[in-house]
């Protein structure tokens, strides 16, 4: 491998003279949600000069919620993933709170969607890990691609695979008990909740619990010891050197459901802290690029060339001081001490970061349900109506924000989603790059080469149909050529939506 | 005066006057319907509760019961034709079960439930329908009517307000609201008429509220529309 720059890897988003060039797609990524592809296109000695991840598929949220009413909201939006509905039912649910006048739920209400916002992480995380990563993890990225899936998991790790699959039951079924439903529930409603839980349901939890522990324990484990395994090659597998991005507490705790914005860059350095997460806008900007359909999002501080950032497990772990549970904690620590200078870069260590919040959050999940507020009564608050509401809250992936407008009567007027995955599109596309400039140096192209790109961009847990939601925005150029190449007209849409010539 | 006639082989007495419905109702015998609400003359238009009697296809909230008469309900040729007129009415609106806020105890969805629609086969028209949100209590979400014309009953006949109204003719039919500017925060409309409580479908609903009932105690999640009933007699009971 070789150091890249990030001149050299900004080079590659777009080749000075593509028609001369070879064009290879990997189409469908594989294991990763939703459908995307990557493109590279070489040169005649099979040397690297364009690389992209394309997001190919289009959803439309923001614009068909327009019109709603806003209660509808965190039942309508969570349909944009069947991975983490849940994050997107509770984002929608703080901002309907404010659309309700409601600062501060009862204890009893924020508990509840706490219990399974937890959850929902516990559940993405162990998919994630096992389903999805592990094949490349425990088989190697260039291994037999007829066993690198989760039934060749199942084939040759089957109590790894049974852990697996029930850690992510365990999470399923905290969800099922608040919401009714595994995939696609109800539970938060404008101010509140629509229940709590009762002592049967408290103990069934509970029974389990011991269990989720140790198995989550053994998950990180296994993470952190794949990494260290081959740690020089996988601290710098893909690797590219950004700010993290997440939410935290005001005394720099690890927080996912609640708290203030914090942004630090490499050095360790707090570039942004106790943000009011409403304020977003302030700090983040997004550019749209006609090659794709997810925005670029970028910090307003450092500008659209240099404000690429992560967020996401890794961002967290990086970004917290500390984290309020003792197994996840004496994790962190040890987590951090692979890079006491700084922070942890590797992309390669986002599953190791996924594996110490998975056991986070089974340990909150059992400090919940010992907690008697969770059986409550008082379930919901009310208020003066305001215009505006902006929920943002940590997903399996990172930052959620959701921004809503509307109007007196209560109907949506505009919806402004920032997407984890949306904000790590300009570092996926850097380490897709990265990745392409170290291997695509001339070599002849293998498999396996072309599985180290989508290892990088799965080490995101990339939602890829959560992400994209750039519509009408998306500048166009559509040109007509003669057979001989000669181009005789072009129209140009630009960002507005307006045309010219 | 009273007799009795038979439903799909049961015996069922009936008072002078009485329709199949009524009759049928009366003996917790469940025939499908959408339109139909004892409280209201009965409308004929929704046409699911249409069964045979004595071989003839006759609409079973209007037909008197008669001494002797036969007739068959849930046969599978009656079926097979409630469930196509279900599939036509989820095509014709914008019925998005997944996310609607009355799902669970919407009796379009129990009612196709019960007829075994488990998906739609016709091309959805997608019209585009408004929602009217200027009332300070009350939504009204166009997309869902299916113009069974309880609303306009109820504000007819018992609320005497005549708030609503169907106009035009065909498959542009639609529900109007008597108001200067068409909309209901200007009409006569109370939150607390009858009006506001027949609605069978989610398309009158109460505003800032939704979800409140839990997945799993919701009218329809236990047991099937055939044994628990209508929509507006639980909402009458609950209100009440």
């Amino acid at each position: 491998m070789t150091d890249s720059t990030p001149t050299d890897i900004s080079r590659l988003e777009t080749a000075e003279h593509p028609e001369n060039l070879r064009r290879i797609a990997i189409e469908p990524l594989t294991r990763v949600e939703g459908h995307g592809k990557v493109t590279l296109l070489l040169d005649h000695d099979n040397r690297i000069r364009q690389a992209r991840l394309h997001i190919v598929e289009f959803r439309g949220f923001e614009k068909f919620i327009q019109g709603r009413p806003y209660w509808e909201l965190p039942v309508l939006v969570q349909r944009l993933c069947g991975i983490c509905p849940v994050s997107h039912h509770l984002a929608a649910g703080k901002a309907i709170d404010q659309l309700a006048g409601v600062d501060q739920l009862t204890p009893t209400a924020e508990k509840v969607r706490r219990l399974m916002h937890y959850g929902q992480i516990l559940q993405s995380h162990a998919l994630h890990f096992f389903h999805l990563s592990s094949p490349d993890l425990l088989f190697g990225f260039d291994s037999d691609i007829g066993q690198r899936n989760v039934v060749g998991l199942i084939e040759r790790h089957p109590d790894l695979a049974k852990q697996g699959v029930l850690l992510r039951k365990f999470g399923q079924e905290v969800i099922r008990v608040t919401a009714g439903k595994r995939i696609h529930g109800t539970c938060a409603i404008p101010g509140g909740v629509n229940k709590s839980l009762d002592s049967s349901e408290r103990n069934y939890l509970q029974q389990d619990l011991p269990q989720m522990i140790r198995w989550g324990q053994e998950a990180l484990s296994l993470a952190q010891n794949l990494f260290l395994e081959a740690r020089e090659q996988h601290r710098r597998f893909a690797r590219i050197d950004t700010p993290m991005m997440s939410l935290c507490r005001d005394d720099g705790g690890l927080e996912l459901y609640h708290g203030g914005l914090r942004v630090v860059t490499g050095d360790g350095h707090k570039l942004l802290d106790r943000i009011d997460s409403r304020e977003y806008h302030r700090h983040i900007r997004e550019q749209v690029k006609s090659w794709s359909y997810m925005k670029f999002p970028y910090l307003q501080q450092l500008g659209p060339e240099h404000g690429s950032y992560r967020v996401g497990p890794l961002a967290r772990i990086n970004s917290c001081d500390y984290i309020d549970t003792p197994l996840a904690e004496r994790a962190r620590v040890e987590f951090r001490a692979l890079e006491p200078d700084g922070l942890v870069q590797s992309t390669l260590a986002y599953h190791w970061a996924r594996m110490i919040e998975l056991l986070h959050c089974a340990e909150k999940i059992e400090q919940l349900l010992d907690d008697a507020d969770l059986l409550g009564s008082d379930l919901q608050q009310s208020g003066e109506m305001r215009p505006r509401g902006i929920g943002v809250i940590e997903a399996p992936r990172g930052t959620l924000i959701h921004d809503y407008e509307i109007n007196p009567d209560g109907l949506v007027t505009r919806a402004n989603l920032i997407v984890s995955t949306t904000h790590n599109n300009r570092a996926m596309n850097e380490s897709v790059r990265t990745v392409a400039a170290d291997l695509f140096d001339g070599r002849e192209i293998s498999e396996g080469m072309l599985n180290s790109i989508e290892v990088a961009v799965r080490a995101y847990d990339p939602c890829l149909s959560c992400a994209t939601h750039a519509l009408g925005k998306m500048p166009l150029v559509v040109e007509l050529q003669e057979p001989d190449g000669r181009i005789i007209d072009r129209l140009i849409k630009d960002t507005r939506g307006e045309l010219s010539r | 005066m009273s007799g009795s006639f038979s439903i799909d082989g049961v015996t069922v007495p009936f008072e002078t006057g009485q329709s199949i419905m009524d009759a049928a109702l009366a003996a917790k015998i469940y025939i499908p319907h959408l339109c139909h609400n004892p409280e209201f003359q009965p409308h004929g238009s929704c046409r699911l509760c249409c069964v045979t009697a004595n071989g003839r296809t006759v609409a079973a909230c209007t037909t008197l019961a008669t001494d002797g008469l036969e007739v068959a309900n849930e046969t599978h040729e009656i079926t097979t034709r409630r469930r196509l007129l279900l599939k036509l009415l989820f095509v014709e609106g914008n019925h998005v079960c997944p996310a609607c806020e009355k799902s669970g105890a919407c009796q379009l969805q129990a009612v196709a439930y019960h007829c075994g629609m488990l998906a739609p086969e016709f091309v959805h028209f997608y019209p585009k329908r408004a929602v009217d949100a200027s009332h300070p209590e009350t939504i009204i979400d166009f997309n869902r009517c299916i113009l069974c014309e309880l609303c306009v009953r109820a504000s007819r006949d018992h609320d005497g307000k005549s708030v609503f109204n169907i106009s035009g003719r065909g498959i542009d039919a639609h529900l109007t609201i008597d108001s200067p500017s068409g909309r209901l925060g200007d009409s006569r409309f109370s939150a607390s008429d009858k009006a506001a409580r027949v609605c069978p479908v989610g398309a009158i609903l109460p505003k800032h509220r939704g979800y409140e009932i839990p997945i799993g105690r919701r009218l329809y999640d236990q047991e099937s529309i055939s044994q628990v009933g209508d929509v507006a007699s639980h909402r009458e009971q609950e209100d009440g």
